[in-house]
């Protein structure tokens, strides 16, 4: 029988033959769409505990926030009449993002997708988009650039752009949809700004907690930051401490490339925080303080964990309000996000889950729309776990820590 | 599941990549110096539309005979398909996954027939 005799099944050529900056956030996370179809999670609560929008796209309508007359009109003119400029005030890394891999992850260059909705923020369609490809019911949306402002060689500079961004993120987002909440960001380098933060936005909707940004040199067990603690404490919200890369830390002045500098960065600023989050008894003086550790992956906390135990049996007279095992606090005061999850020894992140105490102190976390992203999947997939603790890994653990009503919220359905 | 005709073969060498869905079954047939090869659309790391991403050649080392090394460059001979979710990079020929070879790519049969292109997954 000859080919125009023969009956053949008919083949639809995909919409979408290559990805690109243009592609709709629908269309790229299709295949997590229906992989969570697939795997029923509509009967599963899912929090997404770290996931970004881009901040410096909507830079000029966030220096609008800005409280300071004389810096708000600067950034005004400085917005309006240079072509090419970065975000006013904003220190950072500039051409040094390299996180697409030299164009081969499109999504983490950019998003240029069309969005119809001229009702709400653009991000706000683009963060829904992205909720319903992973079958996420609330996502927790962090700014990007902004993980550097610890570093800022304007004190005041943290103070004032932290102020504007976090007035304009809860008009602009956070009021838009139910699923979107956020830990507000605490410009951490003057304790007593951050202190009115938390003061004016523990009770804002969608303010689930408060964010301490890792790149920074403050020493956090000083004196200067116990109000805040305590202040912290009393709203019964966790602190997160958000890690991110800082290649120009001396620390990091040999290494080349993006993969090792991010590999280590993500993970050093964290480690160091713990180390004087745990050894100054933090824990011990605020023992309802809730604290969460964020995208440093997982691998590090066992190795920071047998650290910490074997040098405090020889040295407890540096650790003084200390009363337990620098690990069991770690296990017990301290929750962790899953991404990005190491997985390629199954055996290591077995026993890694088990020291965290996973079942109750794990939260998932998809970082999306960054090239390290996690997909549910990641959780769902572990063979070494049960189904209770991959739903409380996925979602009732978030939920517990940050109360949230462990239903889904009321969807909004306009993905236009 | 039947065979498929999808285009004319003239069609895929002009295009050199095209990714079909045959009754939800999504594959990534691409042509390439003269042969074709066909991948299941699913990448092994997270489950990404690998097909549907951009195609890189291969970036190798150059080191010298002192074993010293002189910056990168494009092997113009192998060409890779790249999962656009997380970058992870698979020779179109092999589909293996490069470097450390950890994944493979799940075949599917294609081939040519009067002049057209055939998929038999």
């Amino acid at each position: 029988m000859n080919i125009a005799e023969r009956k053949f099944a008919l083949p639809e050529e995909l919409p979408v033959q290559e990805v690109s900056t243009y592609t709709d956030t629908r269309q790229l996370l299709a295949r997590a769409k229906r992989e969570a179809v697939k795997k029923g999670y509509s009967d599963w609560l899912i929090c997404d505990m770290d996931a970004h929008h881009v901040e410096t796209v909507s830079w000029k309508e966030i220096v609008e926030y800005i409280e300071d007359p004389v810096l708000r009109f600067q950034a005004q003119l400085y917005h309006n009449e240079r072509h090419g400029g970065t975000a006013y005030g904003l220190n950072g890394d500039f051409g040094l993002r390299y996180q697409d891999v030299g164009g081969r992850i499109t999504h983490q260059a950019d998003r240029r997708e069309t969005v119809k909705n001229t009702k709400v923020h653009r991000d706000v369609v683009l963060t829904r988009r992205a909720m319903d490809g992973l079958a996420v019911d609330y996502m927790v949306v962090f700014p990007a650039n902004m993980l550097h402002l610890g570093l800022h060689p304007q004190q005041e500079m943290e103070v004032l752009l932290a102020r504007a961004y976090n007035r304009w993120m809860v008009e602009k987002l956070l009021s838009a949809d139910p699923g979107i909440v956020t830990l507000v960001y605490l410009p951490f380098n003057t304790p007593e700004a951050a202190c009115k933060i938390v003061e004016e936005y523990a009770d804002k909707k969608g303010v689930i907690g408060f964010c301490i940004t890792s790149v920074r040199h403050k020493p956090v067990h000083s004196n200067e930051y116990m109000r805040l603690y305590r202040m912290i404490e009393e709203t019964g919200k966790p602190v997160a401490f958000h890690a991110a890369y800082h290649w120009q830390d001396p620390s990091l002045a040999t290494v080349p490339t993006f993969l090792g500098m991010h590999a280590l960065g993500f993970v050093w600023c964290n480690m160091v925080h713990m180390t004087n989050w745990i050894l100054s008894g933090i824990p011990e003086k605020f023992p309802k303080l809730k604290s969460i550790w964020v995208e440093s992956g997982l691998a590090w906390i066992p190795a920071l964990m047998q650290r910490l135990d074997d040098q405090y049996l020889m040295r407890q007279s540096e650790a003084p309000l200390l009363k337990r095992m620098p690990s069991d606090y770690m296990r017990e005061n301290c929750w962790y996000t899953s991404q990005p999850m190491e997985r390629t020894n199954m055996k290591a992140l077995q026993l890694t889950l088990e020291m965290i105490n996973a079942d109750t102190q794990l939260l998932y976390a998809s970082d999306w729309p960054h090239f390290d992203f996690d997909t549910p999947g990641t959780i769902f997939d572990l063979p070494f776990l049960s189904e209770q603790a991959k739903r409380n890994i996925l979602g009732l653990n978030a939920a517990k820590l940050f109360g949230l009503d462990p239903r889904r919220p009321a969807g909004v359905e306009d993905l236009d | 599941m039947a065979a498929t005709k999808i285009c004319p073969a003239s069609e895929l060498i002009s295009a050199g990549k095209k990714v079909v869905s045959i009754d939800g079954v999504e594959v990534g047939i691409f042509h390439l110096q003269g042969e074709f090869y066909a991948w299941h659309n699913r990448c092994p790391h997270q489950g990404g539309p690998v097909c549907q991403g951009r195609m890189f050649n291969l970036v190798e080392e150059v080191v010298d005979e002192n074993r010293c090394s002189h910056g990168r460059r494009f092997n113009d001979e192998r060409l890779n398909i790249v999962c656009p979710w997380h970058g992870t990079e698979f020779d179109i020929k092999t589909g293996k996954s490069t470097g450390a070879q950890r994944w493979m790519l799940r075949p599917a049969k294609v081939f040519v027939e009067e002049g057209q292109v055939i998929l038999d997954v």
